[in-house]
Order: C-alpha cells, then structure tokens, then sequence
C-alpha cells in the first residue's frame, strides 16, 4: 500500500504538488491521471524518495522508500525508459541493478525473458527502439520481484503492438497480486487498465475512487433516440417525467433508461429508428473534472489570444 | 559495503570510457617517456626525465573521474542508482573509491612503464631508483592520481555537468594556480598553498622555499580532496535527484 498525505513539493515558485493525500490500494492497478504538467512525475519521484518533498509524507507500506532494505524487492518502478546509459548493454544495466540488491545472476535471464529482449540483451541500449527501451525498464522494474511497481505514462509515444503488450503485462501483474501504480494523460488507457483512479489537477487531488465511480460521479447518463414521429415521442416522454434535449434529427432522453423509453414508444406505437444508451466517457468525465486545472491550454478560436500574440510580437 | 563496490565496480567497467581513459593516460605518459629517452643529448638520463609526461595522464585521469560522476546525472542513471540504494552518501563514496582505485592503479602502470621505457633506451646508473625523492617521484603517481580522482568525482557530483567538471579541472591545475602568482605582494604565498602546486612538490621535491615537507604536501592535497568530497556529499543528500 502507497499512503501520501499532504504531499507537497514547491520548485522556486512554482507548486508543482499541493496538499496530495491519497491512497492506492494492495493487489489492484491504480490509475493515477491528470492532464499533462499536473504533477504526476513528482509525485512518483517523491514515492521513491528521489525528489524530497517541501511537506507532507509518503509511505510504502508505512516505511519511507529511503528506510526500505534493498528496496528494489519491495518497489520496482518505470519512470522514463531513457534513464539508462546509452553505451551500456541492456544485460549490464540490470547487471548493476542486481548487484545493488544481491539478486543472483539467473534473475537477469528470467526478467529478459519475460519482457523478450533476450535476443537483443548484449546490445547497448542506446541502440534501442522506444519500445525496447521500455521493455528493459519494465525488466529493470521487475528485477527484485517487487510486490508494488509504479509506472510513469508507460504507453507514451509506442506503436500500438507496445501498447497492447503493456496493456496486457499490467493485468497480468495485477492477476498476480501486485499492487500497480500507474500515471497517464491517457484516459482510455486508464479505462482499459485500472480499477481504482487517482485524480490530479495542477498538483490537487480531484477524485478519488474506482474508475466506475468517477465516470458516475461527472457524467450523467442519457439515452439517445431517433424516430420519424419525434416531437409525439417527445411529448410523451415529457409526460412520463423524462428530460428531454434537441440533438438535430434525434432526442437526447435523460432520467430514463433504454428498456422504459423502448416500452413506452411501443405502447404509444411509434416507430423507433435508434434506441442507443449513451454511457458518459471518461475523456468527458475527465475534461468536466479538470477543466479548471489544465496548465497548459490551447487557444480554441484558431487566432491567438491578445496577450499572447503581443508578447510574440515583441519576441520578433 | 562490499555489494556497492561491487557495483560501482560493474558500472564503470561496462562502459568504454575508463577503458579509452587508461589506454590514452598510459599511451601518452610511457609515449613522453620514450620521446624524451630517444631525443635526450648531454648527460645521463635520470628518474626525473622518465616521469615528464605524469602531467598528461593526470589530466586524462581526472577526466575519466569527472565523467564517472558527470554521465550518471547526464543519462539519469543516477536516479536509477538512487532507487536501487536509496543511502546516497554510501553509493557516493563507494563509486569515489572504485574510481580513486582504478586511477592509482593507471598511475602505478604510467610512472613505473615510463620508468622501465625510458630505462630499455638509454638507462644507466644515474636511473637507479634508490633514494626516497626517486621513490615518491615514482611510486607517489599513484597516490597523487588517487586523490585527484577523488576531486575529480567531488567536483562532478556539485556540478553535475561533463563540461563544466572538465573545463573545472582542466583549468583549474594548468592556468589558475599559476595565474595567482600575478596577484601583487600575496600571489606567491598564495601559489604555495595551491593544492596541485603542492601535490607536484610531493612528487618532484619540495624545494628550499616550501612550506611543507614532501609527506605533508600529499596529507594536504589529500586534506582539500576530502573537503570537496565532504561539501559533494552534503550537497547531493540535500538536492532532488
């Protein structure tokens, strides 16, 4: 179990993490998401004792990472796949790595093998693909056989075989009993690989919970339905107690579900084109959640912003 | 201790450059060596024309310290090592003493190869290496590499850069310490009491107006080593990784 609380890291001026307290659960995959520049990659390298934090603490089941023996057998984490030297072989990177923990040689196999760069382990990783460089920091990570892993965007930037096989050796991990940790902008990714959520925005906790929960608690679900007779449909539905919005050629139906708009269309013999329910994604969930505290925004209007253009002028 | 010599050790000899940094130290001391032995005229070779070209290997040598340090916070591996051993000052000194061995060990093979070389060309009696000035001159390359190499790493671990570390220790020993002899009235005292100047005087003599004998020269060098060492130590347990 990872218990932050009051986790706070301040950069000069800037407060990249503020007053985070959260929990992630043993023996589940744990998203931890927010939009890009949200604090995230502090946050992890505060779990791992890497960056010291301003205020607040975190603990790995109740000990700090610094306090852990040989804390690649409890934690194993994949931060960025870059952190290697480049004119070192894979083999010899977790060479290393199994020396610090008096891991024996056999382990390197093993974790070559489970991650398929055994074929290309004497090469040196700066010859390395994305994706294999992934794969060895995913070996890295696996080394001491940890109970928690904690992984920072681990699909950023792979094709979509990477993807998929990450994806997959997740689950896998979990079906295992570890608890998995995993950061992402991504929130398709999250929803095809956690089950409990951690939310962020600009350093602050949003949400906390598991993933059906936060999609609940933003969205709302409506029922979309396409007649001939729509404006008789919608009269009746009004009458019934249902909410009703004009989306062009359809109704979108709210407070009743699929079945009872379905039966009612039936009874009233109106012919229905459509009847589909429209579950509320997580991309809108999320957007709802953090569209106060995304750092970085883009310009909706296509022209840039006085002040912006201003201060591009004065740039030339 | 031992499993983070070991490695320390693993690390620096799974890449190229302490490898290139050995074979370019000695390449180019035992060369001088031999270059000097083939174009000396006028009187008998001595233990002090075999040890001219020290100044290169030591220069190569810090170097490849530096870099030991420098390359870990340039590809992140640093932060690797961190979260393998989570005791900095421990994997910090480990990798100083790998390192301040491999560069007495380059120092050893520099100093007594350029000795043998320049002894097979034209070697007499006066190259006997008998007195305790012939054996510091010799045997103390190692020890004077050692201790730079400790700087060396002190240096790279506050700066963290390849380039600044280098241009640091390159600059410092060839230009500044001879520089502040221009300082009016204090240059000279100065000058005595600066740590390479003294660590030459350990090796090549003292001379008449010193102001320490040979073994306190290297005490002294070794003093300033272990207060960079101490102020890189502090410093990289307070920063972020």
């Amino acid at each position: 179990m990872i218990e932050a609380t009051g986790l706070t890291k301040h950069y000069g001026r800037t407060v990249a993490v503020d007053n985070l307290s959260f929990t992630v659960s043993e023996g589940k995959v744990t998203g931890f998401l927010g939009p890009n520049g949200a604090g995230k990659s502090t946050t992890m390298r505060m779990i791992l004792g890497l960056d010291r934090p301003t205020a607040g603490d975190v603990r790995i089941d109740g000990q700090h990472y610094w306090d852990l023996h040989q804390p690649l057998r409890t934690v194993g984490a994949l931060l960025d796949a870059k952190w290697v030297h480049p004119n070192r072989s894979a083999r010899a990177h977790l060479r290393w790595l199994a020396a610090a923990t008096k891991l024996p040689k056999r382990r390197i196999d093993e974790v070559l093998d489970l991650v398929g760069l055994t074929a290309v382990a004497d090469k040196n990783a700066g010859g390395f693909s994305l994706g294999m460089s992934q794969r060895l920091g995913i070996a890295a990570a696996l080394l001491g056989d940890p109970k928690v892993l904690l992984f920072d965007e681990p699909v950023n930037g792979l094709d979509p075989e990477g993807i998929l096989w990450i994806r997959k050796f997740m689950h896998k991990l979990a079906d295992e009993g570890r608890t998995v940790f995993v950061s992402s902008h991504l929130l398709s990714e999250m929803a095809q690989t956690a089950q409990d959520l951690v939310v962020i925005g600009r350093g602050k906790l949003i949400h906390q919970g598991t993933v059906d929960e936060f999609i609940a608690h933003a969205t709302e679900s409506t029922v979309l339905v396409r007649s001939p007779e729509l404006e008789k449909l919608g009269e009746y539905l009004l009458a019934a107690g249902a909410g009703i919005s004009d989306d062009g050629d359809a109704l979108r139906v709210s407070g009743m579900d699929s079945p009872a708009i379905g039966e009612l269309a039936a009874a009233r013999q109106i012919t229905l084109h459509e009847l589909s329910p429209q579950v509320g994604s997580l991309e809108q969930a999320f957007i709802q959640l953090t569209g106060d505290s995304v750092e970085y925004r883009t310009v909706e209007t296509g022209r840039l912003a006085p002040d912006v253009a201003a201060s591009q002028e004065e740039r030339a | 201790m031992t499993t983070l010599l070991a490695t320390e050790r693993i690390k620096l000899f799974t890449t190229r450059s302490p490898w290139w940094s050995a074979f370019l130290a000695l390449g180019l001391t035992i060369g001088f060596a031999a270059l000097v032995g083939l174009n000396h005229n006028g009187g008998p070779l001595t233990v002090e024309h075999s040890q001219f070209g020290m100044q290169f290997g030591l220069m190569v040598v810090s170097v490849m310290a530096a870099l030991a340090i420098t390359t870990e916070y340039r590809f992140a591996t640093i932060r690797a090592t961190f979260q393998a051993v989570p005791k900095r000052t421990s994997v910090l000194v480990a990798k100083t003493a790998v390192v301040a061995v491999l560069a007495a060990v380059i120092g050893e093979v520099a100093a007594f190869g350029s000795w043998v070389t320049t002894y097979a060309i034209d070697g007499g009696p006066e190259m006997a290496i008998t007195t305790g000035a012939d054996w510091r001159m010799v045997a103390g390359v190692g020890l004077v590499y050692a201790i730079a190499s400790v700087i060396s790493v002190a240096v790279g671990t506050l700066v963290r850069q390849s380039a600044g570390a280098i241009s640091i220790l390159l600059i410092w020993p060839l230009l500044v310490e001879n520089l502040v002899q221009l300082i009016p009235g204090i240059g000279d005292d100065i000058h005595d009491w600066m740590p390479f100047t003294v660590a030459g005087r350990f090796l090549n003599g003292t001379g008449p107006d010193a102001p320490m004998g040979p073994w306190a020269s290297l005490a002294y060098f070794a003093g300033v080593a272990a207060v960079l060492l101490v102020a890189s130590l502090v410093v990289a347990n307070k920063r972020d990784a």
